[in-house]
């Protein structure tokens, strides 16, 4: 990249005289940089400049996001962990390889709070941004470009998403949940685990000219059948053959068998291991791309 | 990149069209605008005015056509040609999730500005909006004219020296059309290059050097508001109502008078140099208008000359 005087790039500088208010004595002159730089700077880190609008979004509502980061697991933790665990534990110990019935669903529930959450970021907010309060259109003027609205928008989700199963995993381990020393791992793969579904959603969402209702009825037979046949209140293996495909196709199937590998060892081929990352990495990606055509392609009409 | 073009037209497009299918939103329209100036499009909703000024902002792909601003091509360098520019949108598109003065920070980090640079900015933004004391309102609470200020202080953010506005004052009530003109000719004093659209006449008299009046996708005229009107119109207009039954039945009774005669479901418009006189040739022939007015030609007038039609419907 040449190097340019900033003047050089502001055509009609000599005619038009300097925008900057005249100093008054005392006051500092405010400086704007070169249009050439605002473009050089777009193309680099844009997509952090619209992360950071927002996760400033978010931050005006964070003790609601903070409260249910907390309450949400607390809730579940106590309700099946301990309530419906004591009985499940007198009843079929060897049924959950041998793990107590709380650290069996732990990885589990640790995946679908990041499921959960990537479909509520990556549905209403995208209607938001193209059609009821038009956001994205602002960003979309600026120098940055469509692609980087889409990452901009995915790294504050997964910024979020990664504070919400910290502090998941935190009451986890307080638990006694987690009782392998590589149990951490499992933030980064619910983290994954949450994209790899909120992507392919996001793509989806970005196509959504109206809403006739259809993100409810993603949640409810979509997400909904996700959370309960995925294995993870009861091992895949004990529902009937025919029902056990939803686990296979399931991210959150995939995030929650390595989940538990990482928190209390649970014991599974290496190969199945690499599916499980293989599988949520592909999802997650070909969701990414397809929301960057979508984007493009709407924002550019 | 770009490189010194003193002299030269800060946006110059050729030939530019823009088909949706079937459909030609921009049909091949050509206009050049050197630095400084004040350029404005007119024309009815639809006209096209919207998707060119989408074009110019390097937010639309042309289907064809050649289109510079600043001599890059907003497709190959879009980055570079948005970077320039402050855009105020037809519709605003704030966010309503932060503060007011937030809005301003926010869009400007889009450009790479630091904080220290931002931060008294907004402050000084807010001032020349008039919206000081709303800084940290939230800006649901902020009334229509207020919006489309604070979306006109965020597109100055860049200091931008090539403003592009779409229909700026739609919407608002007279009194806050009123301001915000005022804070457009204040920048257009400083030397900003203002392009923009609108579908009102007066809009374009007071804020325009120069403009074009768009109408289906094509230019149907160029020049200065005062020229316009010269070459498409007489000097003054009277204006007759003789009540909406009547006012076809009339007109035939009107031949002569003036220069030209337009029937508008609601008036008629007689076109004439000398208005008052034309009157009393009316009055002259036994005829007897509810109400008469004599008034200077417009833009709307010419742009009645032009298409046929009326700029507002």
């Amino acid at each position: 990249m040449s190097t340019h005087r900033p003047s050089e790039d502001r055509p009609g500088e000599e005619s038009a005289g300097p925008t900057t208010a005249s100093p008054s004595p005392g006051a500092p002159v405010l400086r704007v940089h070169a249009p050439a730089v605002s473009a050089a700077r777009a193309r680099k880190f844009g997509s952090w400049y619209y992360a950071e609008h927002v996760l400033r979004s978010m931050n005006s509502y964070r003790w609601t996001l903070l409260a249910s980061s907390v309450g949400t697991p607390v809730m579940y933790l106590f309700a099946m962990g301990v309530g419906l665990a004591t009985l499940v534990d007198q009843q079929a110990g060897e049924a959950f390889g041998g793990v107590g019935y709380l650290a069996f669903i732990a990885p589990a529930l640790l995946a679908s709070a990041t499921i959960m959450t990537a479909a509520t970021e990556f549905t209403y907010p995208v209607m938001d941004g193209f059609k009821w309060r038009r956001v994205y259109y602002g960003p979309h003027a600026s120098p940055l470009g469509t692609h980087q609205i889409v990452n901009g928008h995915i790294t504050a989700v997964a910024l979020r998403l990664l504070l919400t199963t910290a502090i998941y995993f935190a009451i986890v381990a307080a638990f006694g949940a987690s009782p392998s020393p590589w149990g951490w791992a499992a933030i980064p793969v619910a983290v994954l685990c949450g994209l790899s579904f909120g992507l392919p959603l996001l793509a989806y969402a970005a196509s959504v000219e109206e809403d006739k209702g259809q993100f409810a009825l993603v949640m409810r037979f979509i997400v909904m059948p996700l959370f309960l046949f995925s294995g993870t209140f009861f091992p895949l293996e004990t529902l009937p053959v025919f029902l056990r495909w939803i686990g296979w196709i399931s991210p959150l199937w995939h995030g929650t068998e390595l989940g538990r590998t990482l928190t209390y060892g649970y014991e599974q081929p290496l190969g199945l291991v690499l599916v499980h990352v293989l599988y949520l990495s592909v999802l997650a990606f070909i969701g990414w791309r397809l929301a960057q055509r979508t984007y493009a392609r709407r924002l550019g009409k | 990149m770009p490189h010194n073009l003193a002299g030269q037209p800060v946006i110059s497009a050729h030939d530019l069209s823009k088909h949706y299918g079937e459909f030609r939103a921009v049909d091949g329209i050509s206009f050049e605008v050197p630095a400084g100036e004040s350029f404005g499009l007119l024309g009815p909703n639809g006209a096209g005015k919207s998707t060119t000024m989408r074009m110019v902002g390097g937010v639309s792909q042309r289907t064809s056509g050649h289109l510079a601003i600043l001599g890059l091509d907003p497709e190959q360098h879009g980055p570079e040609v948005r970077a320039h520019l402050g855009v105020v949108p037809q519709q605003d598109n704030l966010d309503e999730e932060l503060r007011v003065r937030d809005n301003l920070i926010v869009y400007g980090r889009y450009f790479g500005l630091p904080l220290s640079y931002l931060k008294p900015k907004a402050d000084e933004l807010l001032e020349f909006a008039q919206l000081t004391d709303k800084a940290s309102a939230r800006v649901d609470s902020l009334s229509g004219g207020m919006k489309r200020r604070l979306t006109i202080a965020r597109s100055l953010i860049n200091e931008p020296k090539i403003l592009l506005l779409d229909e700026p004052t739609t919407g608002l009530d007279p009194q806050a059309r009123h301001i915000l003109w005022d804070r457009l000719f204040r920048l257009k004093e400083s030397g900003v290059t203002l392009i923009l659209t609108t579908h009102y006449m007066d809009e374009a008299e007071q804020l325009c050097d120069r403009l074009v009046v768009v109408d289906k996708g094509r230019i149907m005229a160029e020049g200065s508001p005062a020229r316009l009107i010269k070459e498409h119109s007489t000097r003054e207009v009277l204006e007759l109502r003789f009540g909406s039954e009547r006012n076809t039945t009339v007109a035939p009774e009107l031949g002569g008078i003036g220069e030209r005669l337009e029937v508008l479901p609601d008036r008629i418009l007689i076109y004439a140099h000398d208005g008052e006189a034309a009157l009393e040739e009316v009055a002259s022939r036994g005829l007897r208008p509810v109400t008469s007015l004599v008034r200077r030609s417009s833009l709307e007038d010419v742009f009645l000359r032009l298409t046929g039609r009326s700029l507002v419907e």
